[in-house]
């Protein structure tokens, strides 16, 4: 997709003002966050799971290399077909080739943040003149209406229940139109229903991987719809479509942080499904796709080891630290402009597509701290957010006037004489102004003081004040 | 300054935004300073924590104003600030910013072990569990991000308001979530500042305080400045003033 998180602001704004938008994202706060804290709060060892994790993909993370070749070596012995892709046309290219292979016609997809990162769907239909079904509900709302998703677990939390019942009515015309579609049921039914029949007939299912295994060349999804489980057992290519920092070495390894996983994502104990492939089907076995592709993505990811943003690879996408987020409740995904928004967007895009498109994200967090403090893989958000603000400032990225009037304060700030001096003779100038205790105009706020009135100095500087105290005190 | 005498000897590092705007918040916390069993000192030759330049990525000009007040304020046996988001700067920030100079590494690392947001500086290493104050008022209190999140600063405030006379302190929903400020971000994306704020004057404005208190004046200018604009008659104070007793100035965007 085409990025245009260069236009965050402008995107903000029309989110600001999208009342449906509004409606919908003031649902996160009763729905996964409060999940969330009882989920955590019914775990004594959540803060201690937190830690053990942590250094598991830190250990990961630092032996990366070895992990690879484990997970290849053992993965291929169990009959899977791996395949590394350098970049998001190389993942593009190999699975459009897979799908070639077995003259695909019909592909369905279990939900898959990479296959957004690297257009697949748009991809696939156009070079391979290939029908795409997302069977992840969200996923299927969202591509019925030629959207992205606006969060990584979420994908149509965007949307309101109205507007989910207009665009079935508007596109499942062959349905009775006196249907009632007023429970999330009956929407839930009529969509199961209609994805029912892509399952049965689709040649190729992808579905992402939450976890590969190196010790048992296992990949793994977490869902809980079992449209995932449908769309990587009926059909009878199964693609992987994954990332390289989604290893991790051992089944005990992944089973410590599935704990964390869907307690920090929704609020469960556990995901509906955890389904665990290793190789396709086996002689003797039932059912199963014959054919097991892994596509294992970099696009950029290694570039990152040794940096200071290597500890956003220990990511496992729950979505935490965007649910709890004030910018992202305020302004939903979609206004980051690219796949991965919210506070692991802000750290990420920059990385995957450049600080100079995506350097907005960075710069739009308060620091409040909260992704940091929820997120379950103890990533440093808002330090990574400000570390993207260095590059951005050691490139030269920053606008000329914000960076002139910056670099003026500064100068008198590392000048503490120069600095009171200029307070002493400003302050007083400034409070000649003030008749209300307040200025609802401003030259120079006018960012302030669009939305709110900025308060008056009090008339002098403490400085001045505490040394006259002090005089008197003599 | 002696540092072994029985009233230790604390720098109040003030804040840029105290000493520029409200210089009350300042003598508040000189007086419970002092109560708490300290003398305090002001060095004249401190001036911002650095944080515009910290956060705008200019991690020159951080270190520099960083020097500035490590030289201003090591002397002392505490700093203490009348503000989260300033203490947690020095305390959480500052010997990260010297990463190959040792020296001055070392410099940071011995201020950031001696620093302390105000009310939990009362509370945590002086023990105070009272303060001598009356106020008839129903007030609420916002927990700023820096102070909560870097410094643990939740319950302290509490405790000591519960001690204010008169005072009936009640709880607005969400008031851990950020209130918007940011610092620059309030001007660089004032949309979306806007919103936040709002959420936050909505949710104090829910539980009719005729009072909101928070520890940080970045956070209380913000939420001052928009109750105003709404027309809202809920004053805004710094937590200090009020533990002070100290209530002659008027309210933060106030004019009587």
């Amino acid at each position: 997709m085409n990025p245009t998180s260069h236009n965050f602001k402008a995107n903000a704004a029309v989110a600001l003002d999208d009342k449906q938008l509004q409606a919908a994202l003031g649902n996160l706060k009763g729905g996964l966050v409060a999940n969330r804290a009882r989920a955590k709060a019914a775990l004594p060892e959540f803060e201690a799971l937190r830690e053990v994790a942590k250094e598991i993909k830190n250990h990961t993370i630092a032996n990366l290399d070895l992990y690879l070749e484990t997970y290849e070596k053992n993965a291929r012995a169990a009959g899977a077909h791996v395949h590394f892709a350098e970049t998001a046309a190389d993942a593009r290219d190999i699975i459009l080739k897979i799908c070639r292979d077995v003259d695909a016609k019909i592909v369905t997809k279990g939900k898959s943040m990479v296959s957004e990162e690297i257009g697949l769907n748009a991809h696939l239909e156009a070079a391979g003149g290939i029908e795409v079904v997302e069977t992840d509900l969200g996923e299927y709302l969202v591509q019925i209406r030629h959207e992205t998703p606006s969060h990584i677990i979420a994908p149509a939390i965007h949307l309101t229940q109205a507007q989910v019942e207009q665009d079935f009515r508007r596109l499942h015309t062959h349905l009775p139109k006196d249907r009632v579609l007023t429970q999330p049921e009956q929407l839930v039914d009529e969509a199961r229903k209609i994805l029912r029949q892509k399952f049965m007939t689709a040649d190729v299912g992808i579905t992402g991987a939450n976890f590969l295994i190196a010790e048992t060349g296992s990949s793994i999804i977490v869902t809980n719809e079992g449209n995932g489980d449908l769309t990587q057992s009926l059909a009878k290519t199964h693609v992987v479509i994954t990332s390289i920092e989604k290893l991790v070495p051992t089944l005990e390894d992944v089973s410590t942080i599935l704990r964390l996983l869907a307690r920090s994502a929704t609020g469960q104990e556990i995901s509906t499904y955890t389904t665990f492939s290793t190789g396709g089907r086996r002689p003797g076995d039932p059912d199963g796709p014959i054919n097991y592709h892994v596509v294992i993505l970099d696009n950029g990811r290694t570039d990152l080891i040794g940096t200071e943003f290597q500890e956003v690879l220990r990511c496992i996408r729950c979505g935490a630290c965007m649910n709890h987020c004030p910018v992202y409740s305020a302004i939903g995904g979609h206004a980051y402009g690219w796949v991965y928004p919210g506070p692991i967007g802000s750290v990420l895009t920059p990385a995957l597509i450049g600080v100079k498109e995506a350097g907005n994200l960075p710069n739009a967090s308060t620091f409040c701290g909260k992704c940091a403090d929820v997120c379950p893989m103890k990533i440093p958000l808002p330090k990574l957010m400000r570390h993207w603000r260095e590059a951005e400032f050691d490139a030269g990225d920053v606008p000329a006037g914000y960076k002139a009037g910056l670099k003026a304060w500064a100068y008198f700030a590392r000048r503490p004489r120069l600095y009171h001096l200029a307070a002493r003779l400003g302050i007083p100038v400034l409070s000649l102004f003030n008749r209300r205790g307040r200025f609802a105009h401003l030259p120079f706020a006018g960012g302030w003081t669009k939305h709110r009135d900025l308060p008056a100095p009090q008339g002098r500087t403490f400085q001045q004040l505490w040394a006259d105290h002090q005089a008197g005190a003599r | 300054m002696p540092a072994s005498t029985a009233r230790p000897s604390v720098g109040l590092f003030v804040t840029c935004l105290v000493d520029l705007m409200r210089p009350s918040i300042g003598f508040a916390a000189v007086k419970l300073i002092e109560a708490s069993g300290c003398d305090v000192h002001v060095p004249a030759s401190q001036t911002c924590c650095g944080q515009p330049a910290y956060n705008s990525g200019d991690k020159a000009d951080a270190a520099a104003i960083a020097r500035v007040t490590i030289a201003a304020f090591e002397a002392f046996d505490y700093v203490v600030a009348p503000s989260g988001s300033c203490a947690g700067m020095i305390k959480g920030h500052y010997p990260g910013l010297f990463k190959g100079d040792p020296a001055w590494a070392k410099r940071a690392t011995l201020l950031a072990a001696k620093t302390y947001e105000l009310i939990s500086f009362l509370v945590d290493v002086r023990g105070m569990t009272k303060v001598d104050a009356d106020l008839k008022i129903r007030a609420t209190y916002h927990d700023s991000c820096s102070g909560l999140r870097e410094l643990g600063v939740k319950d302290q405030p509490r405790a000591l308001l519960r001690t204010v006379r008169g005072l009936e302190l009640v709880e607005m929903e969400d008031n851990e979530v950020c209130c918007g400020f940011g610092g620059t971000f309030s001007i660089k994306y004032p949309d979306i500042s806007n919103a936040m704020v709002q959420k936050k004057t909505d949710a104090a404005g829910a539980v009719k305080p005729d009072l909101l208190l928070a520890g940080d004046l970045g956070c209380l200018m913000n939420m001052a400045g928009k109750l105003k604009r709404q027309g809202s008659t809920i004053q805004v104070r710094h937590v200090a003033e009020v533990l002070a007793g100290e209530m002659s100035a008027p309210a933060i965007a106030d004019r009587k």
